[in-house]
């Protein structure tokens, strides 16, 4: 039988139960075996991007800037200007007499049409060979425009996209504690690590709402410079997707004080975890009586409907493979509400801790592999007899090209998957996919190919 | 001609990267992988860009370069990323496209190559054509055309007795249209070889095992012949003075050129179909006679509905080109032309596409960004726009029609099946047009017609 994996990625696979958990992890993409990840300017655009008021440049060439024009399906209840896709084009003679005077007139000339906040200056791979000296060109701008402008270190080849996430970091750090605090509230928080896709993080700012808690500054869903530079006057950080902002909770601990607990907000019993977490935080009896009351009235709104899908979804087999793998637990967790089994659970950046806490929570011969690639993925998929693969648009055609349901869980995605209305979207969305008629069609199901089913 | 203002910025760019197309184009050709020479990002971000067009895999290998790489150079990278792309996919050729970073920190993907076939073995190793890509410098389609070039450069050989075939490259197109332009050479019983070939590699059928590298693409064994045939037929009016594969074909081994517009509409069909019964001293089959045939009886049934109304065409230099063409000759006032290209002369192409339809030209912009579109289309006031998906948000702030043609087609299924080539190709567009048209004119009359 031929090797699923080349030799050098064998260790960063990992079947429970066959031995003690180890794997390899954390390291770079090893050449030709076309990863499904991205770069590290990629990592500080998607956490960058969601802030609506901010400018977002891209220093380079146009292909950086044009791949991540509205990429995301982050909503904004108020300006756009995080939907447009702004580049300096660096062209052969900017790579040769270098880009700053271009990146300066580029700067001017949006700053003036658009009248931003704040704005970001992604540096890209190119910029980080000629020397541009962004930090020199982002002081002047800032000086003479009255606004910050913030160098965003981004080079593409300098680590992958969890140093993209730390660049992110870095640069919203260098906005909070420039803003006014007066007026908050002592029960109060930032939320870090939900981009608002498909509009999650206005029902998620809801249910604080109704529990009586007060939201400082959405990092970065729905964001505003405004509200990001008075965020040192929460009391907490609450921090979702901990790959893209922990670092930044961690640095506003330090210098604030702030302390941070993580929570996800997918599926019901990691929601209701978050909520309970905050409450607790607060230690106020009756915000955990609210909460109590909030938990138990959502879940009942659900509950009839999550259970028609159960009833149909029940043993069928799931497999995940996403870019951080916090977001993994959540959906392992999922599953099993709906009464399926995850089979494979992958992710493109995910660390050892994870990778273990992974291999407790899921059930013996699961798959756990770490910065996979589609040739990997298909043999599994296939080994496996995976009913629904859960991915992004690059796992997309690996799954239905061999005849396998499909759930996006990825930024791209149009429908909400947090909270307790997103773990019911979750469960239609699969249930969509998994009972849809087409699949009689495909090969895979077709008489003398099914002996599996 | 270039626009005025010139802004210093780019918003919304209407041009993709060169390794895009490059990536594309080997895509097209048989049991090859596309190699980005560079850091990971580029490989993903192509992937994902072209995998929301086609929904189908495709599968960008990268050298995955690193900080370390760029400052001692990435040629140990690409080698072993050769070795294990040879290893996993077993792959005929591998198409090396170079990226800004490997152009910059200066690689010599040339003499890399070279060393590496070197020290490996011929026995397992596969054909390895490579092609210079910086981003920096041209758009997309540049990088295909760059593709294209590369491998027939590196690929043919010269005429040991010169065969009846005919080569055929007809640019970036989609699926449906390489099926139906092999399906037309078929016909007229022309031997061709046609580079690229995407019309399975990127639009195959549901399958039971993964096939790691798609069937199809144009063989290598084809590409290695072309400097054998006795003509190449090139699709795009505006590659100029480029040195393309018709070009290098023409002066390594003698082949005649014809170098012709994208056949979109009839005009610019006649004119394909006429050298194809040159070459092959065949009348047109009966079959694409009755195609132009309905293709004119639906022109005069559907005319009145089209005549006059301002159309906005952006894109790809020579899809602009094309489009134009067709939407002039059916009577729609093309008034903006616009690509983020500079090839330096789309406007020639369009004043030669449309002679003798168009009583005045339409402003013919290059080198345009979606920002400058929408300006322009301010004052321009146009009824419909026609290009890939990146127009959607003007359509909807003008509230116009937007039909939707080239690449990308990122918010509706079947961009690779959309047939833009031919009398055929017209037909389907010709409809698709007429339709938004008589659409807008229902849903915004406060009569519900249900005849138009």
């Amino acid at each position: 039988m031929e090797e699923i994996a080349l030799a050098a990625r064998e260790t960063q696979i990992y079947r429970k139960g066959e031995k003690p958990f180890e794997i390899t992890c954390n390291k770079d993409s090893l050449a030709g075996a076309v990863s499904q990840r991205a770069c590290v300017f990629c990592g500080s655009r998607v956490v960058l991007y969601p802030i609506a008021d901010a400018l977002h440049l891209v220093h380079g060439p146009i292909g950086c800037a044009v791949y991540t024009w509205d990429i995301r399906g982050a909503l904004s209840s108020g300006p756009e200007l995080h939907r447009l896709s702004f580049s300096t084009d660096l062209q052969e003679r900017d790579v040769i007499f270098g880009g700053e005077k271009k990146l300066e007139a580029a700067l001017h000339e949006l700053i003036d049409r658009h009248s931003p906040k704040a704005a970001f200056v992604y540096s890209t791979c190119i910029v980080g060979i000629i020397g541009d000296d962004l930090e020199a060109v982002c002081r002047r701008v800032t000086e003479q425009k009255g606004i910050p402008v913030i160098p965003v270190q981004s080079e593409g080849f300098k680590g992958n996209k969890r140093s993209g996430y730390k660049a992110a970091c870095n640069a919203m750090f260098r906005l909070i504690g420039t803003g006014d605090t007066t007026g908050i509230s002592k029960y109060s928080i930032n939320i870090l690590g939900d981009f608002n896709l498909a509009g999650e993080i206005w029902m998620v700012r809801e249910y604080f709402r109704r529990m009586g808690v007060q939201v400082v500054a959405n990092i970065t869903g729905d964001g505003r410079i405004d509200d990001i530079r008075r965020a040192h006057g929460a009391a907490l950080n609450v921090v979702q997707c901990s790959g893209a902002t922990m670092d930044l909770a961690n640095m506003m601990e330090e210098k604030y004080g702030t302390p941070s607990i993580r929570v996800s907000y997918f599926g019901i019993e990691d929601m209701s975890e978050a909520l309970y977490d905050v409450a607790r935080f607060f230690k106020d009896p009756e915000m955990l009586a609210r909460t109590s009351e909030l938990i138990k009235e959502e879940v009942q709104k659900i509950q009839p409907e999550l259970q028609r899908y159960k009833k149909a979804l029940t043993g069928k087999k799931a497999a995940i493979y996403v870019g951080g793998s916090f977001k993994a637990f959540s959906l392992v967790k999922a599953f099993r509400l709906i009464g399926m089994n995850v089979v494979m659970v992958g992710s493109q950046t995910g660390t050892k801790e994870d990778y273990e806490e992974l291999a407790q929570i899921t059930d013996p011969g699961t798959i756990i592999v770490d910065d996979s690639n589609p040739l990997e993925l298909t043999s599994f998929l296939k080994e496996k007899e995976v009913d629904v693969f859960v991915g992004g648009v690059k796992e997309r055609p690996i799954a239905y090209k061999l005849g396998v349901g499909f759930c996006d869980h990825n930024h791209e995605r149009k429908e909400a998957l947090a909270g307790f209305a997103g773990m019911l979207n979750f469960a239609r969305e699969v249930y969509s996919s998994v009972m849809s008629p087409v699949w009689k069609f495909v090969p895979r199901k077709e008489k003398g190919n099914d002996q599996a089913l | 001609m270039t626009k005025m203002p010139n802004y210093i910025s780019t918003t919304n760019a209407c041009k993709l990267c060169k390794p895009l197309g490059a990536s594309l184009a080997f895509r097209g050709m048989e049991g090859t992988v596309p190699y980005l020479h560079g850091s990971q990002g580029c490989a993903t971000y192509m992937r994902r860009y072209i995998i929301s067009h086609f929904n189908e895999p495709i599968d960008i290998a990268s050298s995955s370069l690193s900080e370390k790489h760029a400052v001692y150079g990435g040629a140990a990278n690409l080698k072993l990323g050769l070795t294990n792309v040879t290893r996993k996919y077993q792959p005929q050729m591998i198409g090396i496209a170079t990226t800004c970073l490997t152009e910059t920190i200066g690689d010599d993907v040339p003499m890399i190559v070279k060393e590496y076939e070197r020290e490996t073995s011929a026995t397992n190793r596969p054909l390895l054509v490579h092609v210079s890509t910086p981003s920096y410098s041209g758009t997309h389609m540049e990088g295909f055309h760059a593709a294209v070039t590369a491998a027939i450069d590196q690929l043919a050989q010269g005429p040991a007795v010169t065969n009846d075939t005919v080569n055929l490259l007809p640019g970036f197109v989609s699926s449906a249209d390489y099926r139906y332009l092999a399906e037309i050479m078929a016909d007229f019983g022309i031997p061709a070889t046609m580079l690229p070939d995407l019309s399975t590699t990127l639009d195959g059928p549901a399958l039971l095992e993964y096939e790691k590298i798609p069937g199809g693409g144009t063989p290598l064994a084809s590409i290695r012949r072309m400097g054998g045939a006795r003509a190449t037929i090139e699709f795009g009016r505006t590659l100029g003075k480029t040195r393309t594969g018709a070009t290098l074909l023409a002066e390594k081994f003698g082949a005649a050129s014809h170098r012709l517009g994208l056949p979109i509409g009839i005009s610019e069909t006649d004119r394909f179909f006429a050298v194809l019964e040159t070459l092959s001293g065949r009348p047109t089959p009966a079959k694409y006679q009755g195609e132009r045939g309905r293709l004119v009886d639906a022109y005069v049934d559907g005319h009145k509905y089209g005549f006059g109304k301002k159309a906005i065409i952006y894109g790809e230099e020579d899809m602009v080109v094309g489009l134009t063409a067709f939407l002039a000759e059916i009577g729609v006032t093309p008034i903006l032309c616009a690509s983020g290209g500079r090839s330096g002369s789309m406007a020639s192409a369009i004043a030669a596409a449309t002679a003798g339809v168009l009583p005045e030209q339409p402003k013919v912009y290059e080198g345009m960004d979606f920002f400058d579109i929408a300006e322009e289309a301010e004052n321009l006031g146009p009824d419909l726009l026609v290009g890939h998906s990146k127009g959607y948000p003007l359509a909807r702030k003008l509230n116009i029609p937007l039909i939707r043609v080239g690449f990308p087609i990122h918010d509706r299924v079947g961009g690779q099946r959309i047939l833009h080539l031919g009398y055929r190709g017209a037909q389907q567009l010709f409809d698709l047009v007429i339709n938004s048209l008589i659409e807008k004119k229902q849903s915004d009359s406060p009569v519900g017609y249900s005849y138009m």
